[in-house]
């Protein structure tokens, strides 16, 4: 297992600083501008990053996120082209930590384990698979461990105490934390993390928590953290921001950065 | 049908189909499952619940249908086919059994609220039915090119109350409906339930929906040995998502001497790529929320399917239908348009029935079987539904072809 999520953490809090991590979708709008802003995300000071594979029949995520699903493949890409897309930010940057969000049925298209080795030679950290649960998650966690591959699995704001445990003891690297139900959207209605919850997962021995879902302003972040979250993750605001510019990507990347930096500096104490 | 009747017990339902089925969902909806199959679990044992629904089959529904033996199409042939009328249940097809089952069950579980997808309109139409009688909101989710094309049945469910909401995404049809529906239910599933269409979706839906189905082969079995005083040779059922065929095969899958014979949809030819024969050409792989086949590209990407019968048209098929293929229980063929349009014909001129087209596809099937067989056979095919709604469809392809102005 890659040591990458750990290190983050360690040095995040020898700094008492949270992690920001965005997430986009490769190959939105297309295979060479998703370069580009994956570059820019990291260079504006994210954490780590969370990237999603595009998929037909993205069923967890909402308006926004369906969007950038469908414009990364008019263009017809493959996993392979994310993968090599992958293998060269990780070459240019060896230190971030990089999450797979991805669906189930790319992972068995062409066997599991084969996935797991492609990810892990591109050089990702972790995989989350948004349509398989802790339950049928079992079937899982040994194909990634075996290639060095942290599962990442979801907890959700209404969760019993027995699936907080078991999110907690099977994810490695990070724990993704839900602020709200429903699917992925910047609607505003972000709910006030609860502290509890994170509490569970702590006491339960689990990686650090990420908040995602609904994550669009710095006091998002900063409420995060405050609650015990080791930072936050946030999507549809930033795949907004390549909506609004798709054909203007020197303003996009401009946006990127700054909606980076912005974000980046709530997750600092003052 | 209050929740004081109910019963808790432990025992939980396998979620597979050998290596099929499962619960592919996000982890939210687990618990809104679970109090789904536990709901289902404690209904089933409990005879108030069972009454009820008896009740509304008999007085509401009109079962059980007849099982009618084709008069003249099989003239010079020994086989014999018997239709399973479904098309008789109120609905005009059988999916109103499932409907009525999971509404009650809905109302057992004090949810207010209705949400389900619809392709053609038929599932979503058989949903604002029960919505109406039994006093539930009701939401249908309908890709917008579906919505567009079936204008007559967006009416028909806003009659009886249903919002109908276009759905925009992807391609616009039943495949980004069901995602639409699954979206809402994940916010949605204290208040909300979702009415699954077909047996299909996660674990437990497949069965839910083949035990609210399974009247249908139960019936036709005590009415092909009142008839004939023997077992059918052959049961035959069209398949999309496959609900009509498990209802149907449910009671016979026990009966080794019974053979089962799901026919899929094959468009314009398996081989031309538009087609819905998903078991006949599709691989194993995940989506909405079961392994099962699956139409896909070499990545796992969702294909498209295409038949001209809307109720077909889906790249994805229910979990134990590719369990009965995957040990060669049951069998599954496919019919092409073409084959589906002469049958649709034949049967309406010869018998005096007008089929839906996807209920041609298993009469087309089965009306081949007669002309090749020289055994006296005897063949039930489920008649799952009333032409009525492809009338117009049919005669514009017809005038199409110059064969009817």
């Amino acid at each position: 297992m890659s040591q990458r999520y750990s290190q983050m953490f360690s040095s995040l809090k020898a700094r008492q600083e949270g992690a920001f991590v965005p997430f986009v979708t490769i190959g939105d709008p297309d295979l060479a501008t998703s370069e580009r802003i994956i570059r820019t995300l990291i260079d504006a000071g994210a954490d780590a990053l969370e990237l999603g594979l595009p998929f037909s029949d993205p069923v967890a995520d909402g308006p926004v996120i369906q969007a950038a699903n469908i414009r990364a493949l008019r263009h017809h890409i493959t996993t392979q082209q994310c993968f090599d897309l992958l293998a060269r930010i990780r070459a240019d940057y060896p230190e971030i930590p990089i999450g797979l969000l991805v669906y189930c049925n790319l992972v068995v298209a062409n066997g599991t384990s084969a996935f797991y080795q492609r990810a892990a030679q591109a050089g990702v950290d972790s995989v989350l698979i948004a349509d398989v649960p802790l339950r049928e998650g079992v079937r899982f966690i040994p194909e990634a461990q075996a290639q060095g591959i942290a599962p990442i699995f979801i907890a959700p704001p209404d969760a019993s105490e027995a699936t907080l445990k078991g999110v907690a003891q099977a994810s490695e690297g990070y724990i993704y934390l839900l602020s709200r139900s429903g699917v992925t959207g910047a609607n505003d209605d972000v709910n006030a993390p609860a502290a509890e919850l994170i509490k569970t997962l702590n006491n339960a021995g689990g990686a650090p928590a990420l908040l995602g879902f609904g994550i669009a302003r710095p006091e998002h972040v900063q409420a995060a953290i405050a609650a015990g979250a080791g930072g936050a993750i946030s999507g549809s605001a930033v795949v907004r921001i390549i909506a609004e510019h798709e054909h203007k990507p020197e303003a996009m990347l401009t946006a990127l950065a700054e909606f980076v930096r912005t974000m980046k500096a709530a997750t600092q104490a003052k | 049908m209050t929740q004081s009747s109910q019963t808790t017990t432990s025992e939980r339902l396998d979620p597979y189909f050998g290596d099929f089925g499962g619960q592919f969902v996000p982890e939210i909806l687990l618990p809104a499952l679970d109090q789904l199959e536990q709901a289902f679990i404690d209904a089933q044992n409990d005879p108030a619940f069972q009454q009820e629904f008896q009740h509304l089959l008999t007085t509401y529904l009109g079962r059980p249908t007849p099982l009618s033996l084709c008069q003249n199409l099989t003239k010079g042939s020994p086989v014999k086919i018997y239709m399973k009328r479904e098309d008789l249940l109120h609905g005009g097809a059988h999916k109103t059994n499932q409907v009525l089952g999971q509404a009650l069950l809905a109302k057992r579980m004090g949810k207010t609220r209705i949400i389900a997808e619809t392709g053609a309109g038929q599932h979503g139409t058989a949903t604002a039915l029960a919505c109406a009688l039994l006093g539930l909101e009701c939401i249908i989710y309908m890709g917008r090119k579906d919505a567009e094309r079936q204008q007559p049945n967006v009416f028909r469910m806003e009659l009886m109350g249903a919002k109908v909401v276009p759905v925009d995404a992807g391609s616009g049809t039943l495949k980004d409906a069901v995602n639409e529906a699954m979206r809402d239910w994940t916010a949605s599933y204290p208040t909300t339930h979702y009415l699954l269409g077909t047996a299909a979706g996660p674990h437990p839906f497949p069965t839910i929906v083949r035990e609210f189905h399974r009247m249908i082969g139960a019936e036709a079995k005590a009415q092909i040995l009142e008839a004939e005083g023997r077992l059918p040779d052959e049961v035959i059922a069209c398949v999309g998502g496959g609900s009509n065929a498990i209802g149907m095969f449910a009671e016979f899958i026990d009966e080794p001497g019974v053979r089962l014979t799901g026919v899929e949809p094959a468009g314009k030819g398996v081989a031309t790529g538009e087609h819905g024969a998903t078991l006949s050409a599709g691989k194993p792989g995940v989506l909405h929320g079961c392994r099962s086949f699956l139409m896909q590209d070499a990545d796992g990407q969702v294909e498209e399917s295409y038949s001209v019968s809307a109720g077909l048209d889906y790249p994805g098929v229910g979990p134990q239908h590719a369990y009965l293929h995957a040990i060669g229980r049951a069998q599954y063929t496919s019919v092409t348009d073409e084959e589906a349009l002469e049958a649709f014909q034949l049967i309406s001129s010869h018998e005096g029935i007008i089929p839906a087209l996807e209920s041609a596809h298993a009469m087309a099937y089965a009306i081949r079987r007669a002309k090749e067989s020289n055994k006296p056979e005897i063949l039930v095919v489920n008649l799952s539904g009333r032409g009525d709604k492809d009338i117009d469809h049919v005669r514009r392809i017809l005038a199409q072809r110059g064969e009817q102005s």
